[in-house]
Protein backbone atom coordinates (compact mmCIF):
# COMPACT_ATOMS: atom_id res chain seq x y z
CA UNK A 1 0.00 0.00 0.00
CA UNK A 2 2.36 2.65 1.17
CA UNK A 3 4.72 1.91 -1.92
CA UNK A 4 2.29 1.97 -4.59
CA UNK A 5 1.54 5.24 -2.85
CA UNK A 6 5.25 6.51 -2.82
CA UNK A 7 5.36 5.30 -6.54
CA UNK A 8 2.36 7.49 -7.51
CA UNK A 9 3.46 10.67 -5.77
CA UNK A 10 6.67 10.02 -7.80
CA UNK A 11 4.87 9.28 -11.43
CA UNK A 12 3.40 12.91 -10.69
CA UNK A 13 6.00 14.92 -9.83
CA UNK A 14 8.08 13.58 -12.77
CA UNK A 15 5.36 13.72 -15.03
CA UNK A 16 4.60 17.48 -13.84
CA UNK A 17 8.59 18.05 -13.97
CA UNK A 18 8.48 16.65 -17.80
CA UNK A 19 7.47 20.26 -19.39
CA UNK A 20 10.13 21.77 -16.85
CA UNK A 21 12.85 19.62 -18.00
CA UNK A 22 13.06 19.70 -21.44
CA UNK A 23 11.37 23.64 -21.95
CA UNK A 24 15.12 25.14 -21.92
CA UNK A 25 16.76 22.86 -23.79
CA UNK A 26 14.71 23.26 -27.29
CA UNK A 27 14.67 26.89 -26.77
CA UNK A 28 18.52 26.19 -27.25
CA UNK A 29 20.36 29.27 -26.32
CA UNK A 30 24.17 28.76 -26.85
CA UNK A 31 25.66 25.93 -29.08
CA UNK A 32 22.23 23.56 -28.60
CA UNK A 33 21.94 20.44 -26.42
CA UNK A 34 24.07 18.99 -29.23
CA UNK A 35 26.71 20.61 -28.77
CA UNK A 36 26.63 20.30 -25.34
CA UNK A 37 26.35 16.81 -25.43
CA UNK A 38 29.85 16.79 -27.58
CA UNK A 39 31.47 18.85 -24.78
CA UNK A 40 30.34 16.87 -22.54
CA UNK A 41 31.50 13.67 -24.44
CA UNK A 42 34.94 15.52 -25.04
CA UNK A 43 35.59 16.14 -21.28
CA UNK A 44 34.90 12.72 -20.35
CA UNK A 45 37.47 11.03 -22.93
CA UNK A 46 39.79 13.68 -21.99
CA UNK A 47 39.42 12.55 -18.23
CA UNK A 48 40.09 9.07 -18.86
CA UNK A 49 43.53 9.79 -21.10
CA UNK A 50 46.20 10.55 -19.10
CA UNK A 51 47.73 14.34 -19.29
CA UNK A 52 51.17 15.83 -19.23
CA UNK A 53 50.20 18.65 -17.02
CA UNK A 54 48.12 18.21 -13.63
CA UNK A 55 44.99 20.47 -13.95
CA UNK A 56 42.46 20.18 -11.22
CA UNK A 57 39.78 22.94 -12.98
CA UNK A 58 39.75 24.87 -16.06
CA UNK A 59 37.51 27.65 -16.84
CA UNK A 60 36.58 30.31 -19.22
CA UNK A 61 36.74 33.86 -17.62
CA UNK A 62 34.76 37.06 -18.13
CA UNK A 63 37.14 38.09 -21.34
CA UNK A 64 37.10 34.80 -22.70
CA UNK A 65 40.07 33.17 -21.61
CA UNK A 66 40.54 30.12 -20.29
CA UNK A 67 42.02 29.89 -16.72
CA UNK A 68 44.09 26.80 -15.61
CA UNK A 69 44.10 25.07 -12.12
CA UNK A 70 47.26 23.19 -11.35
CA UNK A 71 50.78 22.88 -12.43
CA UNK A 72 52.71 21.72 -15.33
CA UNK A 73 55.01 18.50 -15.37
CA UNK A 74 58.61 17.59 -16.41
CA UNK A 75 58.22 16.10 -20.14
CA UNK A 76 60.82 14.13 -21.19
CA UNK A 77 61.48 13.12 -24.91
CA UNK A 78 63.77 10.70 -26.48
CA UNK A 79 64.21 12.19 -29.89
CA UNK A 80 68.17 11.79 -30.73
CA UNK A 81 69.24 12.55 -27.50
CA UNK A 82 67.35 13.29 -23.89
CA UNK A 83 65.36 16.35 -23.43
CA UNK A 84 63.55 17.39 -21.10
CA UNK A 85 61.32 20.43 -20.28
CA UNK A 86 58.42 21.74 -18.41
CA UNK A 87 55.17 20.91 -19.96
CA UNK A 88 54.06 24.80 -19.11
CA UNK A 89 55.69 25.18 -22.93
CA UNK A 90 53.12 23.60 -24.10
CA UNK A 91 50.52 26.20 -23.16
CA UNK A 92 47.94 22.89 -22.64
CA UNK A 93 47.99 22.35 -26.54
CA UNK A 94 47.74 25.88 -27.63
CA UNK A 95 51.13 26.18 -28.71
CA UNK A 96 54.83 24.47 -30.18
CA UNK A 97 57.56 23.89 -27.49
CA UNK A 98 60.92 24.71 -29.13
CA UNK A 99 63.50 22.78 -27.82
CA UNK A 100 67.06 22.55 -28.81
CA UNK A 101 66.20 23.14 -32.54
CA UNK A 102 63.35 20.77 -32.42
CA UNK A 103 59.56 21.70 -32.21
CA UNK A 104 57.06 19.53 -30.18
CA UNK A 105 53.24 19.75 -29.92
CA UNK A 106 50.80 18.46 -27.95
CA UNK A 107 47.74 17.18 -29.41
CA UNK A 108 45.07 15.05 -27.67
CA UNK A 109 47.08 14.09 -24.92
CA UNK A 110 50.16 12.90 -27.33
CA UNK A 111 53.55 14.34 -28.27
CA UNK A 112 53.94 15.16 -31.83
CA UNK A 113 57.51 16.31 -33.83
CA UNK A 114 56.45 19.41 -36.24
CA UNK A 115 57.65 21.97 -37.92
CA UNK A 116 58.13 25.91 -36.44
CA UNK A 117 54.38 26.23 -37.47
CA UNK A 118 53.08 23.40 -35.94
CA UNK A 119 51.26 21.73 -38.33
CA UNK A 120 49.90 18.16 -37.87
CA UNK A 121 49.47 16.19 -41.19
CA UNK A 122 46.85 13.80 -40.90
CA UNK A 123 46.34 10.82 -42.70
CA UNK A 124 42.71 9.85 -44.45
CA UNK A 125 41.27 8.24 -41.06
CA UNK A 126 42.24 11.41 -40.07
CA UNK A 127 44.96 9.85 -37.56
CA UNK A 128 48.26 12.30 -37.32
CA UNK A 129 50.28 11.13 -39.33
CA UNK A 130 53.44 12.95 -37.63
CA UNK A 131 56.55 11.48 -35.58
CA UNK A 132 56.30 10.76 -32.13
CA UNK A 133 59.32 10.99 -30.07
CA UNK A 134 59.64 8.65 -27.48
CA UNK A 135 57.80 9.54 -24.37
CA UNK A 136 59.04 8.88 -20.63
CA UNK A 137 57.45 11.87 -19.17
CA UNK A 138 56.22 12.02 -15.80
CA UNK A 139 52.87 12.49 -16.51
CA UNK A 140 49.50 12.84 -14.49
CA UNK A 141 49.36 8.97 -13.78
CA UNK A 142 53.14 8.83 -13.04
CA UNK A 143 53.04 11.35 -10.48
CA UNK A 144 50.08 9.41 -8.58
CA UNK A 145 51.72 6.25 -8.98
CA UNK A 146 54.94 7.82 -7.05
CA UNK A 147 52.87 9.72 -4.89
CA UNK A 148 50.74 6.57 -4.02
CA UNK A 149 53.85 4.33 -3.71
CA UNK A 150 55.37 6.95 -1.48
CA UNK A 151 52.46 7.16 0.72
CA UNK A 152 52.12 2.95 1.02
CA UNK A 153 55.96 3.48 2.08
CA UNK A 154 55.40 5.77 4.64
CA UNK A 155 52.24 4.00 6.01
CA UNK A 156 53.50 0.97 6.40
CA UNK A 157 57.13 1.36 7.54
CA UNK A 158 55.62 3.89 10.52
CA UNK A 159 53.20 1.05 11.12
CA UNK A 160 56.26 -1.72 11.28
CA UNK A 161 58.15 0.46 13.60
CA UNK A 162 55.15 1.18 15.92
CA UNK A 163 54.68 -2.86 16.39
CA UNK A 164 58.32 -3.28 17.12
CA UNK A 165 58.13 -0.50 19.56
CA UNK A 166 54.73 -0.92 21.33
CA UNK A 167 55.18 -5.36 21.63
CA UNK A 168 53.05 -6.09 18.49
CA UNK A 169 49.91 -4.38 19.42
CA UNK A 170 48.78 -1.82 16.89
CA UNK A 171 48.87 1.86 17.12
CA UNK A 172 46.89 4.47 15.41
CA UNK A 173 46.51 3.78 11.85
CA UNK A 174 47.78 0.37 11.82
CA UNK A 175 44.68 -0.79 14.26
CA UNK A 176 42.73 0.13 11.18
CA UNK A 177 45.19 -1.55 8.58
CA UNK A 178 45.90 -4.56 10.83
CA UNK A 179 42.21 -6.35 9.85
CA UNK A 180 43.05 -6.03 6.50
CA UNK A 181 46.56 -6.95 6.63
CA UNK A 182 45.16 -10.13 8.26
CA UNK A 183 42.00 -10.59 5.99
CA UNK A 184 44.35 -10.64 2.87
CA UNK A 185 46.70 -13.35 5.29
CA UNK A 186 43.90 -15.54 6.48
CA UNK A 187 41.08 -15.67 3.44
CA UNK A 188 42.81 -14.84 0.53
CA UNK A 189 46.68 -15.95 0.82
CA UNK A 190 46.70 -19.14 2.42
CA UNK A 191 43.29 -20.70 1.24
CA UNK A 192 44.36 -20.44 -2.10
CA UNK A 193 47.65 -21.30 -1.70
CA UNK A 194 48.48 -23.22 0.95
CA UNK A 195 49.72 -22.82 4.70
CA UNK A 196 53.13 -23.92 3.16
CA UNK A 197 53.96 -21.36 0.32
CA UNK A 198 51.89 -18.33 1.01
CA UNK A 199 54.57 -16.18 2.92
CA UNK A 200 57.03 -15.80 -0.29
CA UNK A 201 53.79 -14.11 -1.68
CA UNK A 202 52.34 -12.23 0.51
CA UNK A 203 54.08 -9.40 0.04
CA UNK A 204 52.90 -9.00 -3.32
CA UNK A 205 50.04 -9.77 -2.68
CA UNK A 206 49.87 -7.48 0.11
CA UNK A 207 51.47 -4.70 -2.05
CA UNK A 208 49.43 -5.18 -4.99
CA UNK A 209 46.06 -5.13 -2.67
CA UNK A 210 46.83 -1.65 -1.20
CA UNK A 211 48.28 -0.22 -4.60
CA UNK A 212 45.39 -0.68 -6.31
CA UNK A 213 42.58 0.15 -3.61
CA UNK A 214 44.40 3.44 -3.19
CA UNK A 215 44.75 4.18 -6.43
CA UNK A 216 41.25 3.40 -6.97
CA UNK A 217 40.38 5.76 -3.95
CA UNK A 218 42.45 8.65 -5.38
CA UNK A 219 40.23 8.11 -8.75
CA UNK A 220 37.16 9.11 -6.83
CA UNK A 221 38.84 12.21 -5.27
CA UNK A 222 38.08 15.72 -7.25
CA UNK A 223 41.96 15.51 -8.12
CA UNK A 224 40.46 13.49 -11.30
CA UNK A 225 42.99 10.70 -11.73
CA UNK A 226 42.20 8.41 -13.66
CA UNK A 227 45.32 5.31 -12.66
CA UNK A 228 43.60 2.13 -12.55
CA UNK A 229 41.27 3.11 -15.28
CA UNK A 230 44.26 3.32 -17.62
CA UNK A 231 44.80 -0.11 -19.42
CA UNK A 232 48.71 0.28 -19.13
CA UNK A 233 48.35 0.28 -15.76
CA UNK A 234 46.51 -2.44 -15.39
CA UNK A 235 48.91 -4.55 -17.97
CA UNK A 236 52.01 -3.60 -16.09
CA UNK A 237 50.40 -5.01 -13.34
CA UNK A 238 48.92 -8.32 -14.82
CA UNK A 239 52.35 -8.52 -16.37
CA UNK A 240 53.81 -8.46 -12.90
CA UNK A 241 50.87 -11.64 -11.53
CA UNK A 242 52.00 -13.54 -14.88
CA UNK A 243 56.26 -13.69 -14.68
CA UNK A 244 55.91 -14.34 -10.92
CA UNK A 245 52.79 -16.67 -11.87
CA UNK A 246 55.26 -18.59 -14.61
CA UNK A 247 58.60 -18.44 -12.55
CA UNK A 248 57.71 -19.57 -9.66
CA UNK A 249 55.31 -22.52 -11.35
CA UNK A 250 56.42 -25.88 -9.89
CA UNK A 251 57.10 -29.14 -12.05
CA UNK A 252 53.96 -30.20 -11.44
CA UNK A 253 52.17 -26.69 -12.85
CA UNK A 254 54.09 -27.05 -15.37
CA UNK A 255 52.88 -31.18 -16.01
CA UNK A 256 49.23 -29.95 -15.10
CA UNK A 257 49.44 -27.35 -18.42
CA UNK A 258 51.59 -29.95 -20.73
CA UNK A 259 49.78 -33.15 -19.95
CA UNK A 260 46.62 -32.54 -17.62
CA UNK A 261 45.31 -36.33 -17.78
CA UNK A 262 48.07 -37.46 -15.66
CA UNK A 263 49.88 -41.08 -15.57
CA UNK A 264 46.53 -42.87 -15.46
CA UNK A 265 45.88 -43.11 -19.44
CA UNK A 266 48.20 -44.79 -21.84
CA UNK A 267 49.61 -42.39 -24.25
CA UNK A 268 47.68 -43.50 -27.23
CA UNK A 269 44.33 -42.36 -25.78
CA UNK A 270 45.56 -38.97 -24.74
CA UNK A 271 47.04 -38.47 -27.82
CA UNK A 272 43.61 -37.25 -29.36
CA UNK A 273 42.27 -35.39 -26.41
CA UNK A 274 45.48 -33.54 -25.98
CA UNK A 275 45.61 -31.83 -29.47
CA UNK A 276 42.73 -30.02 -28.25
CA UNK A 277 43.75 -29.85 -24.69
CA UNK A 278 46.85 -28.71 -24.11
CA UNK A 279 46.55 -25.49 -26.76
CA UNK A 280 43.80 -24.99 -24.53
CA UNK A 281 45.85 -25.21 -21.42
CA UNK A 282 48.37 -23.10 -22.92
CA UNK A 283 46.16 -20.31 -24.20
CA UNK A 284 44.79 -20.39 -20.55
CA UNK A 285 48.15 -19.04 -19.20
CA UNK A 286 47.60 -15.45 -21.35
CA UNK A 287 44.37 -15.37 -20.67
CA UNK A 288 44.06 -15.44 -17.18
CA UNK A 289 46.22 -12.49 -16.42
CA UNK A 290 44.53 -10.27 -19.52
CA UNK A 291 41.40 -11.15 -17.79
CA UNK A 292 42.52 -9.61 -14.84
CA UNK A 293 43.85 -6.16 -17.13
CA UNK A 294 40.45 -6.14 -18.72
CA UNK A 295 38.52 -6.46 -15.37
CA UNK A 296 40.38 -3.77 -13.55
CA UNK A 297 40.65 -1.41 -16.45
CA UNK A 298 37.24 -2.01 -17.58
CA UNK A 299 35.39 -1.89 -14.19
CA UNK A 300 36.95 1.85 -13.51
CA UNK A 301 36.96 3.15 -16.99
CA UNK A 302 33.00 2.38 -16.35
CA UNK A 303 32.72 3.88 -13.09
CA UNK A 304 34.68 6.99 -14.30
CA UNK A 305 32.11 7.42 -17.43
CA UNK A 306 28.91 6.95 -15.44
CA UNK A 307 30.07 9.30 -12.81
CA UNK A 308 31.12 11.99 -15.34
CA UNK A 309 27.98 11.26 -17.29
CA UNK A 310 25.91 11.98 -14.50
CA UNK A 311 27.56 15.04 -13.55
CA UNK A 312 26.90 16.03 -17.07
CA UNK A 313 23.36 15.68 -16.72
CA UNK A 314 23.72 19.38 -15.20
CA UNK A 315 24.68 20.90 -18.53
CA UNK A 316 21.95 18.95 -20.67
CA UNK A 317 19.08 19.34 -18.62
CA UNK A 318 19.65 23.40 -17.93
CA UNK A 319 16.90 23.38 -15.25
CA UNK A 320 16.73 23.52 -11.63
CA UNK A 321 16.12 20.46 -11.70
CA UNK A 322 19.10 19.12 -13.30
CA UNK A 323 21.03 19.96 -9.74
CA UNK A 324 19.70 18.10 -7.27
CA UNK A 325 19.05 15.10 -9.70
CA UNK A 326 22.93 15.12 -10.53
CA UNK A 327 23.89 15.56 -7.30
CA UNK A 328 21.70 12.72 -5.73
CA UNK A 329 22.62 10.43 -8.68
CA UNK A 330 26.18 10.84 -8.77
CA UNK A 331 26.35 10.61 -4.83
CA UNK A 332 24.73 7.70 -4.98
CA UNK A 333 27.01 6.04 -7.92
CA UNK A 334 30.54 7.22 -5.99
CA UNK A 335 28.97 5.46 -2.40
CA UNK A 336 28.82 2.18 -4.89
CA UNK A 337 32.25 3.59 -6.47
CA UNK A 338 33.52 3.13 -2.79
CA UNK A 339 32.31 -0.57 -2.91
CA UNK A 340 33.95 -1.40 -6.07
CA UNK A 341 37.27 0.18 -5.36
CA UNK A 342 37.84 -2.01 -2.51
CA UNK A 343 36.06 -4.85 -4.61
CA UNK A 344 37.92 -4.35 -7.71
CA UNK A 345 41.19 -4.46 -5.70
CA UNK A 346 39.66 -7.42 -3.73
CA UNK A 347 39.17 -9.28 -6.97
CA UNK A 348 42.58 -9.02 -8.60
CA UNK A 349 44.71 -9.59 -5.28
CA UNK A 350 41.92 -13.30 -5.33
CA UNK A 351 42.40 -14.08 -8.41
CA UNK A 352 46.44 -13.53 -8.30
CA UNK A 353 46.46 -15.42 -5.26
CA UNK A 354 44.34 -18.48 -7.20
CA UNK A 355 47.53 -18.35 -10.00
CA UNK A 356 49.62 -18.52 -7.20
CA UNK A 357 48.25 -21.65 -5.67
CA UNK A 358 48.21 -23.28 -9.29
CA UNK A 359 51.72 -22.49 -9.92
CA UNK A 360 53.07 -23.33 -6.37
CA UNK A 361 50.88 -27.04 -6.23
CA UNK A 362 52.87 -29.83 -5.44
CA UNK A 363 51.16 -33.39 -5.72
CA UNK A 364 51.86 -36.00 -3.50
CA UNK A 365 52.83 -38.42 -5.96
CA UNK A 366 52.49 -41.53 -3.96
CA UNK A 367 48.89 -41.80 -4.28
CA UNK A 368 47.60 -41.57 -7.70
CA UNK A 369 44.66 -40.81 -8.67
CA UNK A 370 43.87 -39.69 -5.30
CA UNK A 371 46.06 -36.59 -5.88
CA UNK A 372 43.01 -34.29 -7.91
CA UNK A 373 40.91 -34.66 -4.54
CA UNK A 374 42.63 -31.78 -2.84
CA UNK A 375 43.12 -29.46 -6.09
CA UNK A 376 39.23 -29.19 -6.27
CA UNK A 377 38.62 -28.67 -2.70
CA UNK A 378 40.39 -25.67 -3.48
CA UNK A 379 38.47 -24.45 -6.24
CA UNK B 1 21.36 -7.16 -43.49
CA UNK B 2 23.94 -6.91 -41.19
CA UNK B 3 23.29 -6.82 -37.61
CA UNK B 4 24.99 -4.11 -35.54
CA UNK B 5 27.53 -5.16 -33.59
CA UNK B 6 26.40 -2.64 -30.41
CA UNK B 7 22.67 -5.20 -30.28
CA UNK B 8 25.48 -8.08 -29.95
CA UNK B 9 27.42 -6.66 -27.34
CA UNK B 10 23.90 -5.70 -25.39
CA UNK B 11 22.71 -9.48 -25.76
CA UNK B 12 25.84 -10.76 -24.55
CA UNK B 13 25.71 -8.13 -21.21
CA UNK B 14 22.06 -9.47 -20.78
CA UNK B 15 23.74 -12.93 -21.10
CA UNK B 16 26.07 -11.89 -18.37
CA UNK B 17 23.56 -9.57 -16.28
CA UNK B 18 21.54 -13.22 -15.97
CA UNK B 19 24.88 -15.17 -15.17
CA UNK B 20 25.60 -12.85 -12.27
CA UNK B 21 21.58 -12.52 -10.86
CA UNK B 22 21.85 -16.48 -10.89
CA UNK B 23 25.14 -16.46 -9.15
CA UNK B 24 23.60 -14.22 -6.52
CA UNK B 25 20.31 -15.85 -6.14
CA UNK B 26 21.70 -19.12 -5.83
CA UNK B 27 24.78 -18.00 -3.10
CA UNK B 28 21.93 -16.13 -1.41
CA UNK B 29 20.00 -19.70 -1.24
CA UNK B 30 23.18 -21.30 0.09
CA UNK B 31 24.35 -19.05 2.95
CA UNK B 32 20.22 -19.33 4.48
CA UNK B 33 20.77 -22.92 4.31
CA UNK B 34 24.20 -23.11 5.32
CA UNK B 35 24.81 -19.88 7.23
CA UNK B 36 27.96 -20.96 8.98
CA UNK B 37 29.99 -21.15 5.23
CA UNK B 38 29.02 -17.57 4.82
CA UNK B 39 32.46 -16.75 4.51
CA UNK B 40 33.25 -19.89 1.52
CA UNK B 41 30.12 -19.05 -0.27
CA UNK B 42 30.66 -15.72 -0.44
CA UNK B 43 34.35 -16.29 -1.96
CA UNK B 44 33.18 -18.51 -4.52
CA UNK B 45 30.66 -16.59 -5.56
CA UNK B 46 32.58 -13.39 -6.09
CA UNK B 47 35.23 -15.43 -8.19
CA UNK B 48 32.53 -16.79 -10.38
CA UNK B 49 30.57 -13.37 -10.58
CA UNK B 50 34.32 -11.73 -11.72
CA UNK B 51 34.86 -14.31 -13.84
CA UNK B 52 31.31 -13.81 -15.99
CA UNK B 53 32.04 -9.48 -15.50
CA UNK B 54 34.95 -10.44 -17.56
CA UNK B 55 32.74 -11.79 -20.38
CA UNK B 56 30.34 -8.91 -20.06
CA UNK B 57 33.39 -6.34 -20.10
CA UNK B 58 34.78 -8.00 -23.55
CA UNK B 59 31.57 -7.97 -25.25
CA UNK B 60 30.94 -4.36 -24.53
CA UNK B 61 34.48 -3.56 -26.06
CA UNK B 62 33.82 -5.93 -28.94
CA UNK B 63 30.67 -3.82 -29.43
Amino acid sequence: MRTSLVSNFLAVILFSLGPVLFAKESSGETGGPQGTKEEIREYIAHHLQDSHDFSIASYTDASGEVVHWGFPLPVILWDNGLKVFSSARFHHGETVAEVGGNYYRLYHSKIYKTDAGGTIRYDEDQHPVNQKPLDFSITKNVVMMLVTGLLLFWLFTGMARNYGKNNGIPMGIGKFFEPIVLYIRDDIAIPNIGEKKYSRYMPLLLTVFFFIWFLNMFGLTPLGVNVTGNIAVTTALALIVFLVTNFTGTRDYWKHILDPLGDGMPWFGKLIIYIILVPIEILGIFIKPFALLIRLYANMTAGHVVLMSLIGLIFIFKSWVGGPLSFGLSFAISLIEVLVALLQAYIFTMLSALYFGFASEEHDHGHGHEHEEPELANL
Amino acid sequence: MEIPSVIGAGLAVIGAGIGIGMIGGRAMEAIARQPEAYGKIQTAMLIAAALIEGIGFAAIFAG
